[in-house]
C-alpha cells in the first residue's frame, strides 16, 4: 500500500467534510478496497472510514419497504432483514463470514463490482439509493462496471427496498474467488417481475427485460425455458466463455423462479 | 504517527502506527503476537482471522486505526485461564484437525465464531462457515470433524470412515 | 509394550503450540537490527535486460542498499541436483540460473534487483522507483512450439529441448512390435495440468552474519535445511558448511515446493554479510505464484495395446514435460526417474516404453509437487485403462483385476527397471468394493437422477515409489546427492532420549510418531523421547523430507541408531548384573538376565553410562549416544485402490464429489490417526487438481491464475468426508519397520478416480465424452456436454 492519512469521523457531516479533501476516498467495510490498496491499484491521500458513523447503520421495515443503512454489514442484513427473506439470504451468502462482518451494503453498491451480489438485489427490487444529497433510482444508479451515479464525496446513507411478493437470488460461484460467476435476482411485484443479472456482463449488473416480460405474464420456470439466452456483451475468462455465462443466466433465472415459489 | 489503543486478549495495548498499518501488522510486529498468520494478499485464505468486538474478521483486511478502542481476541487469547486448551482447541488436537499448523489459528477463530452463533451446526453449515479459511494439509475432513465434536455432537460414525 | 508405541493413534504433541499461537515459523522470527528485502521482479515473460537504474530509488527513505546482478559477479548459479542423460547418452542441456537476472529475463517474476531498507514498506516504496529498461521478446509457452523452433529461452544452449529421454530405450523395439501385433490399441492424449503448490505459509528467509566468527545463519522455510546448506554453500556462495548454519523452524506446509534452493535464500545470506545486518524477506502470496516452483504440466500421448480378452500387451507414451525457464533443484528427475519407473502401475504389462521431452518455456520453473511424477504416471495409466475398458465393453474393475500382478508374484520385476517388493492388489480392490459399497451404486444413481443429476463412479489403482534409493544406483542415474538419512540418538544420564533426525516435519507429525518407535523399541514412555530437527547446528546430516521418505528412510536410520544404543546398553547392563552380554534381554524398559529374576532398569543403565563408577571402562566408552546412516536398498512401494462418486449438474457442468473411498497398503503403520490425516490431505489436493486448480498463463506468459481470486483452491465446501482404510497391509520387506510411506498417496491416487467418475457419469447419460482435461471446471464439463 502507498501511504495515506486515515480519518474516522463520528458523524455524516464530518465524513462529508473529510471527503472534501483532495484525493480523499471513503472506506466502507474495506473488504474490496483494502485488497485493492494492497495491490497498489489505488493511491488515496486520505482514507475516510465510515465505520464509526452510527447513523449509517441499521435495518428498518415499514409500510412495505425495507430500509438498510449504507453502513450496515452483510451479517446484520442477513440477521435482521426478515421482512425480505431473499435479500437476507443473499446477504448471508456474500463472501465469507469475515467479509460479512465488515462489508457493507453501501460499500458494495458504491464499488459496483461486476461480480458483486448486492447490485442484483438493488436493481431487481427497483430499490432507491439514498445519499447525503439525494435519492437515486436503482435503474439510474448503476452505470457499468465499477461506475455509478455517485458524485465524488457523495455517501450512500441508505438503500430503500420495496418488499416484493416473491423473490429469490441464485448465485453460481466462480470456482476460485467464489464471487458470482453469474448471479440472478428475480423479484415479483404486483406491477410486474424484475430480473437483474450480476457477474455476467461487461456492462456490469443489468436487467434481463425479455425474462421480465415473460415472467410477468407467467411466473413459472417454464416461461424462461422458451427464451433465447440474453444478448449483450458477456464477460469471457478462464472460468467461462461468454456463451457459458449467457447460458447460466437462463438456467439460474429458471431456478430462481422455481425457488421463489 | 497516529496512536492506536485497543484491548487485545483482555489487555489494554497501544502503539504508534501509520494510516496504512493493518491490524495484523500491529498484532504481529507491534505486539509480537505472531500466532495470527498471513497466508495471502487478496483477503482469501483466512489465516489472519481474529475477533473484533466479538465479530470474526480478517486482520489483514482491517486497518489498525479502524479498530481503535475495540476489543480484539487472537489465537493467543483462546486457551482457558489456566493455560489448558479450550474445548475447540482440544477438539482440534483430539481429532487431528491440523497438520502444519499455519491455517490453524484462523480455523480456530472461525470455528469459535460459528459455535457462538450456532452451537450445534450441521456438517454443511460448518463447511459453509469455513468458506473463507483455506487449509492445504487436512482436506478439511478432520477440521469439520473437530468442529462437530467441539459442539458436543457425536462423531464416532465419521471416525469409522 | 507401551500403549503409546507403534500402532497407537496418540495425539500430536506439536499441536499445543500451533493451537495456542506459539509456533515459530520463519516470519515469526525477528532479529536485532533486522532489515527488509523487497525483490524487483520482471513483469514480462521474456526480455532483453538493457539497464537497471537504481539512482532515484537509492535516495528513498530508509534504503540501505540496492543489489543487482553486478553485485553477484563471481557468485555461482542455483544448481540442478540431477543430471539426466538422453536417449543417445548425451547429457541434458543445463543453463545457468543466476541469483539475479543477467542480461535477460525469462519468466514473469524473474528477480532483477533487490532493495534492502529499514522497513518492508520503505523497501517496497523504493522498489517502485527502480527503473528497468527491457526490450520485450516473444515468449515461448507452448512446449511443442518451443521445440519446433520457437524463440530460445536460453540463447547460449541453442535449444529449448533440455533432454529427449527414452525409458527403457532397449524396450522400444519390442514394445513397437507388440503394438503391431495387438488386437486392440487404445490411445489417449491428455494434459496433466500445471499446479501451484500453495503451502499456506508463504516462503520466507532471514540471513544473518556474525562478523566476529565469520558465521552465516539462514533461517528459511525449507523441507531440508542440510540440502540447502550444501547447495547454497558449495555451489552458489562458496561458504564452507562449518561456517553456515541453516535453520528450518516450524514450516507451514511444503508439498515439494520447499525442497528447492531458491534465489531469495542465497540473496539474504549474501546481503547479510555485505550489510552486516540481518536481512529478512517474506513472500507475498502473489510472489509465491510467480516464484515457487510449480508442479505437473505434462502433455502426453499414451497408447495401450491389448488382446481380445483385455490383457495388456504393451504400453507406449510420449510426454512433453515443462521445465519452465530454469532447472529447479530436482526438476529433471521428476518426469524421468520418478515417472517412467512407475509406468507399469499395478499391472503385468510385458513391454513398456516411455519417451519424455523436457522443455524450457518462459514460465516459472516446474519441480516436484506432492507425488512428483507418480501422479502423472498414475493418471495416464488409469485413464487409458478406463478408456480401453469402455472400448472393449469390459467392467473397469474386471479389466484391472485381469491384469494385476498377483500376490504370489512378488518380488516383481517390471519392464521399467524397478522391483516391487510386496503388494496385494486384489486385496485392496476387494476391500474397496465393499467399503465403497460399489454394489449400491445403481441405487444411488437412481436417486441422483430423480434430482436431475448425473451420477458417475470412477475407480482406479495406483502404485507409488517412496524413499528414492539406493544412493549408488541414483548416482549412476545422475543424482548429484546421496539419498540416505541420518539420525543421532542421545540418551541422557537420567534416561531421557533425544533423537536428532535429518528428516524434517512440516505438518507430518514426526515429533509425535518418531518417539512412538523409540518407546516401542526400548519400552519407555513416549514422553521420555524428544525429537530435534530442522537445524544443521543440531543434526549431523540430513537429506530432509520429500517423496514420502521420512519414516521409511529417516525412521530406519533412527531404528539403526537405537539398535546400537540398545546393544551398548545391554553390555552395561550385563556388567551391572555380572552376566554375559548375550543373556541380556530388554523388555518394557527393563534389562534382565534370561532365565533369572535379575534385572536392572533402563534408567540405572543410562546413569551408569554417564557416571561410570561401576563400568567396564577397559572395554567400553562411557556415554550413550549413537549415530547411524541408513541407505535403503530399494524404494518402498505403497499401493492402493480408490473410488470416487460424483454428481454432474448437466445444466451448469458443476461436479459435486459425493463420496470418496481410499484403500491403501502402506505396510506397517505407526500412528493410524496421522496416516489417515495424510491420506485426507492428499485426496483434498488430488480432487483440487481434478476439479479446480490450474496455474494457467496467457499467450504473453502472464500468470492469469496468479492469486486465490483466479487459482481455485479447494475449500471445505468442495469436499466430502472421506472413507479411508489401510488394513490390507503387506509390510515392506527391506526396511526394519516394514513401512512404506503415506504422504503422497492421496494426491497420486485421486485425480484419475475423479475424472473416471465424471466421464462415467456423462457416458451413462448417453453423452459421447471420452475425456476431459483437468481441471474439470463447470465450464469445461458443460462445454464437453455441449460438444458431445
Amino acid at each position: 500500500m502507498y501511504a495515506f492519512d486515515f480519518v474516522k469521523p463520528k458523524t455524516l457531516a464530518e465524513a462529508v467534510k473529510a471527503l472534501g479533501a483532495e484525493d480523499a476516498q471513503a472506506l466502507g467495510g474495506g473488504q474490496t478496497l483494502i485488497p485493492t490498496l494492497k495491490q497498489r491499484l489505488a493511491q488515496p491521500a486520505v482514507l475516510v472510514s465510515l465505520s464509526g458513523i452510527a447513523e449509517l447503520k441499521g435495518v428498518k421495515a415499514a409500510g412495505g419497504s425495507l430500509t438498510i443503512g449504507g453502513g450496515t454489514s452483510h451479517a446484520t442484513v442477513a440477521k435482521e432483514a426478515k421482512a425480505y427473506p431473499a435479500l437476507a439470504a443473499l446477504a448471508a451468502n456474500i463472501g465469507d463470514p469475515a467479509v460479512r462482518s465488515l462489508g457493507t451494503i453501501g460499500g458494495s453498491i458504491a464499488n459496483n463490482d461486476p461480480s458483486a451480489d448486492y447490485p442484483a438485489a438493488v436493481l431487481a427490487s427497483g430499490a432507491t439509493v439514498v445519499t447525503n444529497t439525494r435519492e437515486i433510482a436503482a435503474d439510474d444508479f448503476f452505470q457499468g462496471m465499477f461506475t455509478t451515479a455517485l458524485e465524488p464525496g457523495e455517501i450512500i446513507t441508505a438503500v430503500r427496498f420495496p418488499v416484493p411478493e416473491k423473490a429469490n437470488y441464485q448465485k453460481f460461484e466462480q470456482p476460485a474467488s467464489r464471487f458470482a460467476l453469474v448471479g440472478v435476482f428475480v423479484a415479483k411485484y404486483a406491477a410486474g417481475v424484475r430480473v437483474a443479472v450480476t457477474g455476467a456482463s461487461t456492462e456490469g449488473v443489468f436487467r434481463w427485460t425479455e425474462a421480465e416480460k415473460a415472467l410477468s405474464a407467467n411466473f413459472a420456470a417454464s416461461a424462461v425455458a422458451g427464451l433465447a439466452v440474453p444478448g449483450g456483451e458477456m464477460i469471457a475468462d478462464i472460468h467461462g466463455s461468454a456463451a457459458y455465462r449467457a447460458h447460466l443466466i437462463k438456467v439460474l433465472t429458471g431456478r430462481a423462479v422455481a425457488a421463489a415459489g | 504517527m497516529p496512536k492506536v489503543t485497543m484491548r487485545v486478549n483482555g489487555r489494554e495495548v497501544s502503539g504508534e502506527v501509520e494510516g496504512r498499518t493493518l491490524l495484523v501488522q500491529f498484532l504481529r510486529e507491534g505486539l509480537g503476537l505472531t500466532g495470527t498468520h498471513v497466508g495471502c494478499d487478496t483477503s482469501q485464505c483466512g489465516a489472519c482471522t481474529v475477533h473484533v468486538n466479538g465479530l470474526q474478521v480478517k486482520s489483514c483486511t482491517t486497518f489498525a486505526l479502524d479498530v481503535d478502542g475495540a476489543e480484539v481476541t487472537t489465537i493467543e487469547g483462546m486457551a482457558n485461564a489456566d493455560g489448558s486448551l479450550s474445548v475447540i482447541q482440544q477438539a482440534f488436537q483430539d481429532h487431528h484437525g491440523l497438520q502444519c499448523g499455519f491455517c490453524t489459528p484462523g480455523m480456530v477463530m472461525a470455528a469459535a465464531a460459528l459455535l457462538k452463533e450456532n452451537p450445534k451446526p450441521t456438517e454443511a453449515q460448518i463447511r459453509h462457515h469455513l468458506e473463507g479459511n483455506i487449509c492445504r494439509c487436512t482436506g478439511y475432513h478432520n477440521i469439520v470433524k473437530a468442529v462437530l465434536a467441539a459442539s458436543g455432537q457425536d462423531v464416532s460414525a465419521i471416525a469409522a470412515e | 509394550m507401551p500403549k503409546d508405541g507403534i500402532g497407537a493413534s496418540i495425539k500430536r504433541r506439536e499441536d499445543v503450540r500451533f493451537l495456542t499461537g506459539t509456533g515459530r515459523y520463519t516470519d515469526d522470527i525477528n532479529l536485532r537490527g533486522q532489515s527488509y528485502a523487497w525483490f524487483v521482479r520482471s513483469q514480462v515473460a521474456h526480455g532483453k535486460l538493457n539497464k537497471v537504474d537504481t539512482t532515484a530509488a537509492a535516495k528513498m527513505p530508509g534504503v540501505l542498499r540496492i543489489f543487482t546482478a553486478k553485485d553477484f559477479e563471481g557468485v555461482g548459479g542455483l544448481p540442478c541436483g540431477w543430471q539426466i542423460h538422453d536417449r543417445h547418452g548425451k547429457p541434458m542441456l543445463e543453463p545457468k540460473h543466476p541469483v539475479l537476472a543477467e542480461g535477460k529475463v525469462r519468466h514473469v517474476g524473474d528477480p532483477i534487483a533487490v532493495v534492502v531498507a529499514e522497513t518492508e514498506a520503505q523497501a517496497r516504496d523504493a522498489a517502485d522507483a527502480v527503473v528497468i529498461d527491457i526490450d520485450e521478446l516473444p515468449a515461448v509457452l507452448d512446449m511443442k512450439a518451443a521445440v519446433a523452433g520457437g524463440p530460445l529461452v536460453h540463447d547460449d544452449i541453442g535449444s529449448n529441448l533440455c533432454y529427449d529421454w527414452g525409458f527403457v530405450e532397449e524396450n522400444k523395439a519390442a514394445t513397437d512390435a507388440a503394438f503391431a501385433k495387438a488386437d486392440h490399441v487404445t490411445t489417449l492424449e491428455l494434459v496433466n495440468n500445471r499446479l501451484a503448490p500453495n503451502a499456506m505459509e508463504p516462503r520466507a528467509a532471514i540471513g544473518d552474519y556474525d562478523f566476529a566468527t565469520d558465521m552465516h545463519t539462514l533461517y528459511t522455510t525449507s523441507q531440508n535445511p542440510h540440502v540447502i546448506r550444501l547447495l547454497m554453500g558449495a555451489f552458489v556462495l562458496g561458504i564452507p558448511e562449518h561456517k553456515l548454519r541453516v535453520v528450518a523452524p516450524d514450516v507451514g506446509g511444503g508439498f515439494g515446493s520447499k525442497i528447492y534452493h531458491y534465489a531469495e535464500e542465497a540473496f539474504v545470506t549474501f546481503a547479510a554479510k555485505q550489510l552486516r545486518r540481518p536481512v529478512k524477506w517474506t513472500a507475498t502470496r502473489s510472489e509465491s505464484f510467480i516464484t515457487d516452483a510449480q508442479g505437473r504440466d505434462h502433455v502426453t500421448k499414451i497408447e495401450l495395446a491389448l488382446d481380445k480378452q483385455g490383457h495388456f500387451l504393451a504400453l507406449r507414451t510420449e510426454t512433453y514435460a515443462n521445465m519452465g525457464a530454469y532447472l529447479s533443484t530436482f526438476s529433471t528427475a521428476i518426469p524421468t526417474y520418478l515417472h517412467g519407473t512407475l509406468m507399469a502401475g499395478t499391472y503385468k504389462t510385458p513391454h513398456i516404453y516411455v519417451n519424455v521431452k523436457a522443455v524450457f518455456t518462459n514460465t516459472v520453473p516446474v519441480d516436484a509437487y506432492r507425488g512428483a511424477g507418480r501422479p502423472e504416471a498414475t493418471y495416464q495409466i488409469e485413464r487409458v485403462i478406463d478408456k480401453a475398458a469402455r472400448e472393449l465393453g469390459l467392467d473397469p474393475l474386471e479389466i484391472r483385476r485381469r491384469n494385476f500382478i498377483k500376490a504370489d508374484e512378488f518380488p516383481y520385476q517390471t519392464p521399467v527397471a524397478v522391483v516391487y517388493d510386496t503388494g496385494d492388489y486384489d486385496a485392496t480392490m476387494n476391500k474397496l468394493e465393499s467399503l465403497a459399497d460399489l454394489a449400491g451404486f445403481e441405487k444411488r444413481r437412481a436417486e441422483s437422477a430423480k434430482a436431475g443429476k448425473l451420477r458417475g463412479l470412477g475407480v482406479n489403482t495406483y502404485i507409488e515409489a517412496c524413499g528414492i534409493a539406493p544412493s549408488h544406483l541414483v548416482g549412476q542415474l545422475g543424482a548429484r546427492a546421496g539419498l540416505y538419512e541420518s539420525a543421532t540418538v542421545r540418551v541422557n544420564a537420567t534416561g531421557g532420549v533425544v533423537v536428532m533426525t535429518g528428516s524434517h516435519s512440516h505438518g507430518q507429525g514426526h515429533e509425535t510418531t518418531f518417539p512412538q518407535v523409540i518407546a516401542e523399541m526400548i519400552g519407555i514412555p513416549v514422553e521420555s523421547v524428544e525429537i530435534v530437527h530442522g537445524d544443521t547446528a543440531n543434526v549431523p546430516m540430513g537429506m530432509g523430507t520429500y517423496g514420502s521418505r521420512s519414516l521409511a528412510v529417516g525412521g530406519s536410520a533412527m531404528v539403526k541408531a537405537t539398535n546400537k544404543i540398545i546393544a551398548k546398553a545391554k553390555k552395561i547392563a550385563a556388567h551391572l548384573m555380572e552376566a554375559s552380554d548375550a543373556d541380556i534381554e530388554l523388555k518394557d524398559g527393563k534389562f534382565s538376565v534370561a532365565g533369572t529374576d535379575k534385572s536392572v532398569e533402563w534408567g540405572a543403565v543410562c546413569l551408569a553410562a554417564y557416571v561410570p563408577h561401576n563400568y567396564p571402562l577397559e572395554s567400553l566408552e562411557p556415554g550413550l549416544e549413537e549415530t547411524a546412516f541408513y541407505d535403503p536398498s530399494n524404494f518402498t512401494y505403497p499401493s492402493g485402490a480408490y473410488a470416487c462418486e460424483v454428481e454432474v449438474d448437466p445444466d451448469t457442468g458443476h461436479v459435486k464429489v459425493c463420496a470418496f473411498t481410499a484403500v491403501d497398503d502402506f505396510g506397517n503403520v505407526v500412528n493410524p490417526m496421522i496416516v489417515e490425516g495424510q491420506v485426507h490431505g492428499g485426496i483434498g489436493q488430488g480432487i483440487g487438481q481434478a476439479l479446480l486448480e490450474h496455474a494457467v498463463y496467457d499467450g504473453n506468459g502472464q500468470m492469469i491464475a496468479g492469486s486465490f481470486m483466479d487459482y481455485a483452491m479447494p475449500r471445505a465446501g468442495d469436499l466430502p468426508f472421506y472413507k479411508v482404510d489401510h488394513s490390507c497391509a503387506t509390510p515392506c520387506t527391506h526396511n526394519p519397520l516394514g513401512v512404506k510411506g503415506c504422504g503422497e498417496a492421496g494426491a497420486i491416487g485421486s485425480p484419475p478416480a475423479v475424472v473416471n467418475a465424471v466421464v462415467d457419469a456423462l457416458q451413462r447419460a448417453g453423452k459421447k465424452v471420452s475425456h476431459i482435461d483437468m481441471p474439470l471446471s463447470p465450464y469445461r464439463v458443460w462445454s464437453a456436454i455441449q460438444n458431445a
